[in-house]
């Protein structure tokens, strides 16, 4: 709790490990996030920030450590306690995770209809009101296979927002978007943080969105937390990882490697 | 010497592996059922959504196989008819025709035909289908919203198979009959009437309830293979392909073997009289 928060913590981690097997990804991970705040968990592929955030959701379990949501250790927490849980918050996937059989309003609908009483037209309403929020209004009736990725992700937004929940995950909001659509996504987070003070987490490597919507910026390396801190600071950080990741400067050794080949390349094509 | 002691020690080893693996399979299957089983009869398909799902399933698998099935088992009973008629003939017994063809299709034929035909269907669609929202993260997505995929996706099959495979076999048995009677009709020197009294003379009610009962275990049988086989997919979109393979040739396996147990068993207790 040494930095800045908006509120309590709503979710600690604790010497966090998380292993497929006999790989170990994270290596012993301790952060927290409090209540209304944006974290964006900066990372490189492979550095282990999508296992983090499925960790967070309870979709991985711990090696060892603790993964507190609301009080609530999700290494030792019952698939009912997990449950309870889920329904406060919302996770958009990376490539969107709709329901393929249904189509997309229904897919909105259907936590609404699953976890609440309410009327079939109430929540047909509702879906409206969400797709309209992601720019999707009118694509009630489509299957997911209709739309494009970037139409995808949104629905997956709404999907994500549907039950007005208290804290929201996304992974790679804005991957493989075009600019426009990425400036969309970022300002959808940004309404959404002004308007419900919603705690997220954003898993991105997109580092000008990251910018834009984060309070605190973590950097994920290799399975560790390399900094962690606002984002002016980060921006003086001095370690070479971070600055590497900011300056945008590939690794030495698989920098020879792409030099070589492209030598090679261009060379092979001019005689 | 010590290579000698080792190798049947080998041959031990794999065997009870093999053993093991097998028994862990039969395990995970009857977790699965079991689970199934119970969400299906504690939370009896929560307001009528997940009956909406039964039903739909029970669309699919059933009435959408009905014509594939009646095609088959009709060609099949004309084809029981044909042999039994050539080894009949010589003894001078063609009018035993209706009756074998009206065992051997009810008693047998008409629930394995039918469980092979849902297999097809069903059984590998249900592993392609899990198998590829395991590896598009539809099931985590699932998860996520506090959905349990087993709730969502899993109990309606089990119910939509459980009903629907004795519904077709009994179909399939009508079918055969029909195949066999074409025959009766046109070469055998029946009526349609002659040939149906002879069939339902032959016919004790045990004959068709024992195919009944095969028929639900098969259901529950290729649904639990099936969506076992879709959730224990790996990533990739070449494992859907691996995991609905596996799904067939399993279940075509394992409803064999039930067969087996079950006529045996129908045979030392003198069928269901």
């Amino acid at each position: 709790m040494k930095e800045a928060v908006l509120g309590s913590p709503i979710i600690c981690v604790r010497d966090l490990r998380v292993r497929y097997g006999e790989r170990e990804i994270l290596h012993g991970m301790n952060f927290e996030v409090s209540h209304g705040e944006t974290v964006v968990i900066l990372g490189g592929s492979g550095s282990g920030k999508s296992t983090l955030l499925r960790t967070l959701v309870g979709l991985e379990r711990p090696y060892s450590g603790e993964v507190l949501v609301k009080g609530l250790d999700l290494g030792k927490a019952s698939e009912r306690e997990k449950s309870a849980l889920r329904k406060k918050m919302g996770l958009a996937f990376q490539g969107g995770a709709l329901i393929g059989s249904l189509t997309v309003g229904e897919n909105i609908a259907l936590p609404l209809l699953e976890h609440s009483t309410l009327a079939p037209s109430t929540v047909e309403v509702m879906v409206r009101i969400k797709l309209e929020q992601v720019g999707l209004s009118g694509f009630e009736n489509f299957s997911p296979s209709e739309l494009s990725g970037g139409m995808r992700k949104r629905a997956a937004f709404a999907r994500a927002m549907a039950m007005d929940p208290e804290m929201l995950f996304f992974d790679e909001p804005s991957a493989g978007l075009d600019p426009i659509m990425a400036a969309g996504i970022d300002n959808l987070i940004l309404n959404l943080k002004k308007a419900y003070s919603i705690t997220m987490v954003i898993v991105t490597h997109e580092l000008a969105s990251a910018f834009l919507v984060a309070d605190r910026i973590m950097v994920v390396d290799k399975g560790n937390i390399i900094a962690n801190g606002p984002a002016q600071a980060l921006k003086q950080s001095d370690h070479p990882r971070v600055r590497q990741f900011l300056d945008r400067v590939p690794d030495s050794d698989s920098d020879d490697d792409q030099v070589d080949h492209l030598r090679l390349y261009t060379e092979g094509i001019q005689q | 010497m010590p290579a000698a002691k080792t190798e049947p020690f080998h041959l031990l080893v794999r065997v009870g592996a093999a053993t093991e693996g097998g028994l862990a399979y039969l395990g995970a299957l009857a977790q699965l059922t079991g689970r199934a089983l119970l969400l299906l009869f504690i939370s009896p398909l929560k307001r009528g959504r997940r009956m909406e799902r039964a039903v739909h399933q029970a669309m699919v698998v059933g009435v959408g196989a009905v014509p594939i099935v009646s095609l088959i088992t009709f060609f099949i009973g004309l084809i029981m008819a044909l042999q039994g008629a050539y080894e009949l003939k010589k003894l001078g017994a063609i009018q035993l025709v209706p009756a074998l063809v009206a065992v051997a299709i009810s008693r047998e034929l008409g629930p394995l035909i039918t469980a092979i035909v849902v297999i097809g269907r069903s059984g590998s669609a249900f592993a392609a289908e899990i198998g590829t929202m395991r590896v598009t993260e539809e099931l985590d997505a699932l998860e996520a919203m506090a959905l349990d995929p087993m709730a969502f996706i899993v109990a309606p099959k089990f119910l939509a198979m459980a009903i629907m495979v004795p519904c077709l076999a009994v179909w399939s048995d009508f079918m055969g009959v029909l195949g066999g009677c074409s025959f009766g009709v046109t070469v055998g020197g029946f009526s349609i009437t002659s040939y149906f009294t002879a069939t339902r003379d032959s016919l004790v009610v045990s004959d068709v309830l024992t195919g009944i009962i095969k028929s639900f275990v098969f259901g529950i049988i290729i649904t639990a293979v099936g969506c076992h086989e879709g959730f224990s997919t790996g990533a990739g979109a070449e494992q859907v392909g691996r995991s609905t393979t596996a799904a067939v040739v399993l279940s075509i396996l394992m409803v064999i073997l039930v067969d087996v147990v079950f006529t045996a068993l129908f045979y030392v207790t003198g069928g269901l009289t």
